[in-house]
């Protein structure tokens, strides 16, 4: 092994004998846009990928949890331990990551409700970072619809101003629109192996 | 170690031959017309969207030629980063070598089967048929891998393995080795249909195999772009996760990919972002999987480098727009190209990687292209992929001599799909020598230019002229 990562380093420092000088990368390009409202942006943008979504106060996001939930006829809802305790809506059977949830469990929950870390405005994409109200990583995946909430002052605008916001050593999900593929003739459809039904709550 | 590249597939008759046996099927010219057609219109607006898209494209072709140029720190520093996470990093040399890795950490896993994301790295190494050779099954989960797999069919565009293939025939493969077949051609039936195949093997199999989309030197950090969730499944459920990764796919820092995460979506799949990227790095307790592979592979990459010219194709980022604007690729399917790297893209990275001027095929590739520049055009990394294809041409006339058979049938191949009238005329002539004659230079093709030359071989003149194509396609 040892010897296959010399000889690759070698190679590597052969092949650049010409010792190549590229130029200095330049970055001329908008880290960050300003738009009258991104809110605005980011829920038209997440309804492009045909992922419902929803504008609401603050106070309101209990109410339209359990309201939104008894919509779809859920009856049990996979969560991660942390999320606020009005967010529990009365009449779902609430199923807590703690102890962790057993996969077939989760596979048989009616949805998973999560927050987020970050938002990109510009591209309708919802960030999840393993932190604050949105636990491992398979719980926003094994369940069929997934419910998130995501707050005003998270969203960003540009793709660079959400990197930028976020650490990069967590396990991180870009999550724009349900699950979908290109695969058949080049268009999208949603609906192959992650949740098929997204949707999201924005609070203000 | 040693062997032939598994880049290029054996028996593949050089591209002349293979493009003149792809012009007949209109099955196949008519399914990536219509792939295609969609697919351009679509990158245009997302692109058009970003007002500051060509900075990007400029950025995005300087940070990889900085990574080009100082790779060993970057590996280095890569290897050391992942290593602190708890990761396991490993250097593969060749294929063979970066097969062998993977199949002994898939036995100490003691497993018998593997579920796979797609990735290129692992397809140009044959790593599916190296893995069956040594009892472990690898089951492919994106949906276009899975039809491909299914179907015993080979690779054709380096995003949608299986472009080559309509709804209907994909039902049919799905009809034939599904235990719950497809409802009907729909596209939403047949993503169901692969959705209710794969879930049980997601959610029982213990060790999963990625390739990746960057990989972040400074911090570690592997990313996987993908759409329909089944690399998620692959990063998330399994006990283990192998990631197989070209040394090139390096960026420097976490905010290189404020550049990378605008450029592919938009150029590939033409979405402001595709449904799901994944990140991590090394090993997170009670998140994902407990132990992490990481495999670098060179298999020719290092060789590549060494070109002045040529490896700017290193700053590839796979994100396949350069074949969907491709006249050539449009007609000939990505079969005809006799690798797993298909198109513009694959005519100038796959000789560079089989990197052996004797061998035929590859040779033959940097001829399989008119020049038009549409690739170059569109690249979210500007590859100028024309430039490259001249170079590489003077490589094989270099090595074979200017008069050599081989060399003046594949020089004439490329004089004909270099003017779309050429093509047109000689299609319509229904003879290309005739044309050909009448040019005064080249009166008869030796083989493999016979093939193009003999009226009986010269495909079937298509029902929409090459011009008329062009024409409506370019404006
Ligand atoms: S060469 Fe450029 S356009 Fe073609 S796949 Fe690579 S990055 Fe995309």
């Amino acid at each position: 092994m040892d010897d296959a990562r010399g000889e690759i380093l070698a190679r590597v420092r052969a092949a650049l004998a010409d010792r190549p000088a590229p130029a200095a990368v330049v970055r001329d390009y908008e880290r960050s846009r300003s738009v009258p409202d991104p809110v605005g942006l980011l829920v038209e943008r997440v309804a492009d990928y045909k992922a419902i979504v929803h504008r609401v106060a603050e106070a309101e996001v209990p109410e339209r949890i359990a309201e939104r939930l008894a919509a779809r006829g859920v009856t049990t809802m996979a969560v991660p331990a942390d999320v606020p305790g009005p967010w529990r809506a009365p009449g779902v059977t609430w199923l807590p990551d703690e102890p962790p949830l057993a996969l077939a469990e989760l596979d048989g929950v009616g949805g998973v409700l999560t927050g987020c870390a970050a938002a990109i405005a510009e591209t309708g994409t919802i960030v999840l970072d393993a932190g604050a109200a949105q636990g491992r990583r398979m719980l926003s995946l094994v369940p069929d619809y997934h419910l998130c909430v995501v707050r005003a002052d998270q969203v960003a605008v540009s793709v660079p101003e959400a990197l930028a916001r976020l650490e990069p050593v967590r396990p991180l999900t870009f999550i724009s629109g349900p699950s979908a593929t290109s695969d058949i003739e080049l268009d999208r459809v949603e609906g192959v192996h992650g949740p098929r039904t997204l949707e999201v709550l924005v609070s203000e | 170690m040693g062997g032939r590249n598994p880049v290029t597939w054996l028996g593949t008759p050089s591209f002349p031959k293979a493009a003149h046996d792809a012009l007949g099927d209109t099955q196949l010219r008519r399914n990536l017309r219509k792939a295609t057609t969609t697919i351009r219109g679509k990158r245009a607006s997302a692109v058009a969207e970003l007002a500051d898209w060509e900075r990007l494209r400029a950025a995005g072709a300087a940070i990889k030629d900085d990574v080009l140029a100082n790779l060993d720190t970057y590996l280095v520093r890569l290897e050391e980063a992942v290593t602190a996470r708890g990761g396991v990093v490993h250097w593969a040399r060749d294929a063979e070598e970066a097969n062998r890795i993977v199949l002994d950490l898939v036995r100490a896993e003691g497993a018998d089967e593997v579920v796979k994301v797609k990735s290129m790295a692992t397809a140009e190494i044959g790593l599916n048929e190296a893995l069956e050779a040594g009892g472990v099954r690898a089951v492919e989960t994106d949906l276009a891998e899975l039809i491909v797999q299914l179907g015993d069919d080979r690779p054709s565009h380096i995003l949608v393995p299986a472009i080559h293939r309509n709804r209907a025939e994909i039902r049919d493969v799905f009809r034939r080795r599904m235990a719950e077949p497809p409802a009907s051609d729909e596209p939403g039936d047949l993503a169901e249909a692969a959705r209710r195949h794969l879930r049980r093997k997601f959610l029982a199999t213990k060790v999963a195999i990625s390739g990746a989309n960057f990989a972040v030197a400074d911090t570690g950090s592997v990313v996987v772009v993908e759409s329909e969730g089944n690399g998620r499944m692959c990063l998330t459920l399994p006990e283990t996760l192998i990631t197989v990764m070209g040394l090139e796919k390096i960026v420097p820092s976490w905010p290189d990919l404020e550049v990378f995460l605008q450029l592919l979506p938009r150029s590939s799949t033409a979405e402001r972002m595709n449904p799901y990227t994944s990140v991590w790095s090394g090993v997170t307790p009670g998140d994902g999987p407990r132990r992490f592979h990481l495999v670098l592979l060179d298999n020719g990459r290092t060789a590549t480098l060494a070109d002045r010219v040529g490896r700017q194709a290193l700053r590839c980022i796979r994100c396949s727009a350069c074949l969907n604007v491709c006249p050539v690729y449009e007609r000939t399917g990505g079969q005809a190209y006799g690798s797993v790297y298909p198109g513009p893209i694959g005519a100038i990275l796959a000789p560079q990687l089989v990197d052996d001027p004797h061998d035929e095929q590859a040779a033959s590739l940097p001829y399989a292209s008119s020049l038009c520049g549409a690739c170059y055009e569109v690249c979210p990394v500007r590859i100028n992929i024309p430039e490259v294809l001249t170079h590489l041409r003077g490589k094989v006339v270099e090595a074979k001599g200017k008069r050599t058979p081989e060399a003046v049938a594949m020089a004439a191949a490329a004089w004909m799909f270099a003017d779309a009238r050429r093509y047109e005329v000689a299609q319509k002539a229904g003879s290309l020598s005739r044309f050909l004659a009448r040019d005064g230079r080249i009166s008869h093709l030796p083989w493999p230019g016979s093939k193009w030359t003999s009226s009986r071989d010269v495909p079937a003149v298509p029902k929409e002229s090459f011009r008329a194509w062009w024409r409506r396609n370019r404006g």
